[in-house]
């Protein structure tokens, strides 16, 4: 399929006759999302022919698929082969092995997510569920590995049409999230296609690598390349949920099933900024100088504006989803520092948002199950009382969240807010913290309403084991790598530096 | 282990966390009691083996333990005691097994309630040790968790709003603090968080780039102490918490906030420090007089005792800022003394509400008659409070208004007044709830049991020892603070007022 894609990518001829180029086939780059996509058809296979689906062949055959694209891309950690590939349609390094195996994770804990739910609501979790996530998953590998503004590009559609679908499996709100979301996703597609174009007319090239070298040496056309930049971080601004571009956030997190936005909300923003981290530092990075604005820019407006919103709420899953805007805004916030220590803090930062909001949704996934509103505040009254162990697993996330050492979101804040100050944007850095200091008072809210109330009437709780489990497991890595940064920072380190 | 002394010190109220998580729910509400209790007196124990070990002429930090951290951003862990924080960390662990024990009387959730009791050992004792300044930024945040649980989950009526009142304002301080602190490490090439190093660094900046990162510094610390006019969560989260609560607000998270001033403020920005120092001083003034006013005030006794607090305290900041050789020992063994003089009184408070139900002054009187013993106390900690000579109070106050006399006579004056405020409204309020007439329901109420002897008396037999040999504290505070006067203001350093020896203010009275 990648080679497919490839050949789309070439269509640019260099003389009337000369034959389209083939580049040299090699596949080991491109394995993790061959995995992916050979256990996604597996599995429709499987819903085809089999005469009552099970879910749980289902989330072996994902996993398996998870587990082959994982083990593949640890094996690109050492790749001694070109920079590129595939006529440099997609790049080999440890930037996207890192994002590459984030996603691989936050796929299997939503994977997992949708297997216990579907033993509730086994009419919404169709057999397409699962092949539909690994598509994703396997767009999302491709856009953080992708050379070509094309390959983003299609990366980002194939992505984006199978969360359109999965957004929509929960029901009439969810319908109503999925029509939104593949609106107004449509319409940032369009601007980021319309980027792609400039982008080629201000460099005659797609190719990210070949755009560096075009600004660099300013061959093309100034104005050409700065419009190209700025369509280009709309389509991205509407894929991270930075303000402005953040209008279907709320919606489709309160509207789509639980396990999807756990796995959306982590991976679409990691997958999207690891893109952006791409295309801002390498392909513009001659266009520092007029970019940074933007982005600080569009930090402030986020940070603030989710922040803001995000304590008006009353409703856990609407209020996380503003919190992604604000979480969007401080990743923004490092990525004003266009060097390395502004991509570790934001991979960092990432890593670290990734393994808070899958726990944070995993949770809401169990609590106040059989009511009509089980998200809304009040389901959360006296959470403590009636479930222990869930207010102590949303309690570590939501602190993480909000910042609170000895949490990784501490850390992950101080990296972020430091590349921001090392790049002399301390005012950037105060707008941040001080927007922390709001959103804390949201989640606060949250903690206030499990341990400081009274539970209402009859609610109960999903306390099954394996969601639990899989919520613990995320909670002390939230503590263990809040106490032992080093852990993750090391790996980073390594993996920071993007070549061209 | 003995090399290690201090990280002992820090982490074992976290082992009795670890010990209360793992017994789960099947512990018993007495279990959990027990073994925090010996764990906070395990502490002190290891906290009187740092006093054992500390050489009291030494001005610099004792017993440093460094190791690095996350060598990414030169994070350090780094921990040290001198002469300022030996004395606030030994009334933290002293304090720590009286406030568990005060909370014998505490029933619901005593587990939870234990586990954010020692959470809150674990953060204080971190900050006044940590050297490197990100990890104290990260224990003075992580106080916030368990005294916001400890408000809002075991307080009065307000008590999540009080709560969220607490954290929110502390929270906007420290982001001043937080953003400071990372500009100064990336001023000085970020390499390192370590306060002895960024002390050189910061003083190669510009006389105005120190200035704004002093007064960053500055409301992140203000808002705890509190200073005047940041103070307003105070009384709500005094009158909230529970009684432990109180006192451990009181005596030691306050202190928080005084002691990042002489540490942090003053070590990092010696020049602004004292380029603001008339203005801060100021500010302390109207917070002595203005907390004394309102004190005066108050129906409710709890109240009462939180707006003297902030009388008090304004007491220890003039001092501090004032910078002279007495005024600062007495900033520091005033906040020694307050933390024990109003650990006693809320304690007292708390005592007298656990009979009456009631904290409001009308519907108290005639108890002396009730409970003479308690009462009794209760006399002794208020006279203590009011600073009458030959306790405590007395010695830390007479140093400030003294050292303060030295640099301006109207600020010295002004705070004199101030003690006649403070005891006016101390004596009144007792007046009130000891004389007077008997309410019919108060009559059968018991005086004060064995356990609430064991938790009142060592508090006040502190306060009658170091009233009357207050050189047991200021031997060991004297070098440090000279230390920090010779860094700040040197030309202070000579400033000696007549005729007043240091740390012996004219006998026991």
């Amino acid at each position: 399929m990648i080679a497919l894609l490839w050949h789309l990518a070439q269509a640019a001829p260099t003389g009337p006759d000369a034959p389209i180029p083939t580049p040299e086939l090699v596949f080991q780059p491109i394995l993790p999302e061959l995995a992916l996509c050979a256990a996604g058809i597996l599995g429709m296979l499987y819903e085809a022919f089999a005469r009552r689906s099970s879910r749980s062949v289902h989330l072996a055959i994902a996993l398996a698929g998870l587990v082959a694209a994982g083990v593949t891309a640890i094996m690109l950690w050492s790749w001694t082969g070109a920079p590129t590939v595939l006529g440099d349609a997609v790049a080999v390094d440890r930037f996207s092995v890192v994002a590459t195996i984030v996603l691989v994770l936050v796929a299997a804990f939503g994977c997992v997510y949708a297997w216990h739910e579907s033993g509730r609501a086994e009419a919404v979790y169709r057999g397409e569920f699962y092949p539909l996530l690994l598509f994703a998953t396997a767009g999302m590998t491709l856009i953080v590995a992708a050379n070509d503004l094309i390959v983003v590009f299609l990366a980002l559609e194939i992505l984006s049409l199978s969360l359109y679908v999965l957004t929509g499996m929960g029901g009439r709100r969810s319908n109503e999230a999925a029509m939104k979301y593949f609106l107004l996703g449509a319409f940032s597609s369009a601007f980021f296609l319309y980027g792609v174009a400039m982008a080629y007319g201000a460099t005659t090239s797609t190719k990210i690598t070949t755009i560096v070298a075009a600004l660099a040496g300013q061959t093309g056309s100034q104005a050409l390349a700065l419009v190209a930049m700025g369509f280009l971080v709309i389509g991205f601004g509407f894929k991270i949920s930075a303000a402005p571009f953040h209008m279907w956030t709320p919606d489709v997190y309160q509207g789509a099933p639980t396990p999807v936005v756990a796995y959306m909300s982590a991976a679409t923003k990691v997958a999207a900024f690891f893109a952006l981290i791409r295309v801002l530092d390498v392909a513009l990075q001659p266009l520092t100088w007029d970019w940074t604005p933007i982005v600080y820019a569009l930090s402030v407006l986020s940070v603030l504006t989710g922040a803001v919103l995000a304590a008006a709420q009353r409703d856990v899953k609407r209020m996380l989803a503003y919190s992604a805007v604000a979480h969007a805004g401080f990743i923004l916030a490092g990525l004003t520092s266009a060097n390395t220590t502004g991509i570790r803090a934001a991979m960092f930062y990432l890593i670290a948002y990734a393994v808070m909001t899958v726990g944070a949704f995993g949770v809401t996934m169990l609590v106040a199950t059989k009511t009509d509103e089980p998200s809304s505040y009040d389901s959360y009254d006296g959470l403590a009382a009636r479930s222990p162990g869930l207010a102590a697993l949303l309690t570590v996330f939501l602190l993480s969240l909000a910042g609170i050492p000895p949490t990784v979101g501490f850390i992950a804040k101080l990296t972020v807010f430091g590349a921001a100050i090392a790049a002399g944007n301390w005012p950037l850095a105060l707008v941040c913290v001080l927007a922390s200091v709001i959103a804390a008072y949201a989640y606060l809210r949250v903690i206030v309403r499990m341990y400081f109330r009274e539970p209402r009437g009859a609610v109960t709780d999903d306390r099954a084991v394996v969601p639990q489990v899989a919520g613990l497991v995320l909670a002390v890595t939230v503590v263990v790598l809040g106490v032992f940064p080093r852990l993750l920072s090391g790996i980073i380190e390594q993996a920071s530096i993007l070549r061209w | 282990m003995s090399g290690h002394l201090l990280t002992v010190v820090i982490f074992l109220p976290l082992l009795g966390v670890l010990g209360l998580v793992l017994a789960g729910r099947q512990i018993t509400d007495a279990g959990a009691r027990w073994i925090s209790l010996l764990v906070t007196l395990v502490v002190f124990g290891v906290s009187l083996a740092v006093l054992g070990r500390f050489e009291t002429a030494d001005a610099g930090y004792q017993l440093v333990e460094q190791a690095s951290w996350v060598p990414a951003i030169g994070l350090q862990y780094l921990v040290g005691v001198d002469g300022i924080s030996l004395w606030l960390v030994l009334l933290t662990t002293f304090l720590f097994p009286i406030s568990v024990l005060a909370s014998w009387t505490v029933t619901t959730e005593i587990r939870r309630y234990m586990i954010a009791m020692l959470v809150l050992e674990t953060a204080v004792l971190g900050s006044f040790l940590a050297l490197d300044l990100i990890l104290f930024f990260i224990f003075f945040e992580a106080m916030l968790v368990p005294m916001y649980l400890l408000i809002g989950g075991w307080g009065g009526e307000r008590r999540v709003y009080a709560a969220l009142k607490f954290f929110l304002y502390t929270m906007a301080g420290s982001a001043f603090l937080l953003v400071a602190i990372i500009f100064l490490y990336a001023k000085a090439g970020g390499a390192t968080f370590d306060l002895r190093t960024l002390t050189d660094t910061a003083a190669t900046l510009p006389v105005e780039t120190a200035r704004w990162l002093f007064l960053a510094f500055f409301v992140a610390f203000a808002v705890k102490v509190p200073v005047f006019p940041l103070h307003t969560w105070l009384p709500d989260a005094h009158t909230e918490a529970p009684t432990a609560g109180s006192v451990l607000l009181a005596a030691v998270l306050l202190k928080v906030g005084a002691y990042g001033l002489i540490r942090f403020n003053m070590a990092l920005f010696p020049e602004a420090s004292k380029h603001f120092a008339t203005p801060v001083m100021v500010l302390a003034v109207i917070g002595i007089v203005y907390g004394a006013v309102c004190a005066i005030g108050q129906r409710d006794v709890k109240r009462l005792v939180a707006y003297s607090s902030v009388s008090h305290l304004g007491f220890v900041v003039l001092g501090l800022f004032a910078f002279t050789q007495q005024s600062v020992s007495g900033g520091v063994l005033q906040m020694v003394n307050h933390g024990l003089a109003t650990g006693a009184l809320f304690l007292l408070v708390g005592m007298i509400y656990d009979r009456t139900h009631t904290r409001r002054l009308d519907e108290l009187g005639g108890l002396a008659s009730v409970m003479p013993w308690l009462l009794g106390f209760f006399l002794f900690a208020v006279f203590a409070s009011a600073g009458l000579p030959g306790l405590n109070g007395f010695v830390g106050e007479f140093l400030v208004i003294v050292g303060t006399f030295a640099i301006s006579h109207w600020l010295g004056a002004v705070a004199s007044i101030a003690v006649v405020l403070g005891a006016i409204y101390l004596l009144w309020s007792y007046q009130r709830v000891a004389y007077g007439s008997v309410h019919d329901e108060h009559r059968g109420l018991t005086d004060v049991s064995a356990r609430e002897v064991a938790v009142i008396v060592p508090v006040l037999a502190l306060l009658l020892v170091f009233g009357v040999y207050p050189r047991l504290l200021t031997d060991s505070i004297d070098p440090a603070t000279a230390r920090v006067i010779e860094h700040v203001a040197p030309d202070h350093a000579t400033t000696v007022v007549t005729g007043v020896e240091v740390a012996d203010p004219g006998g026991g009275g």
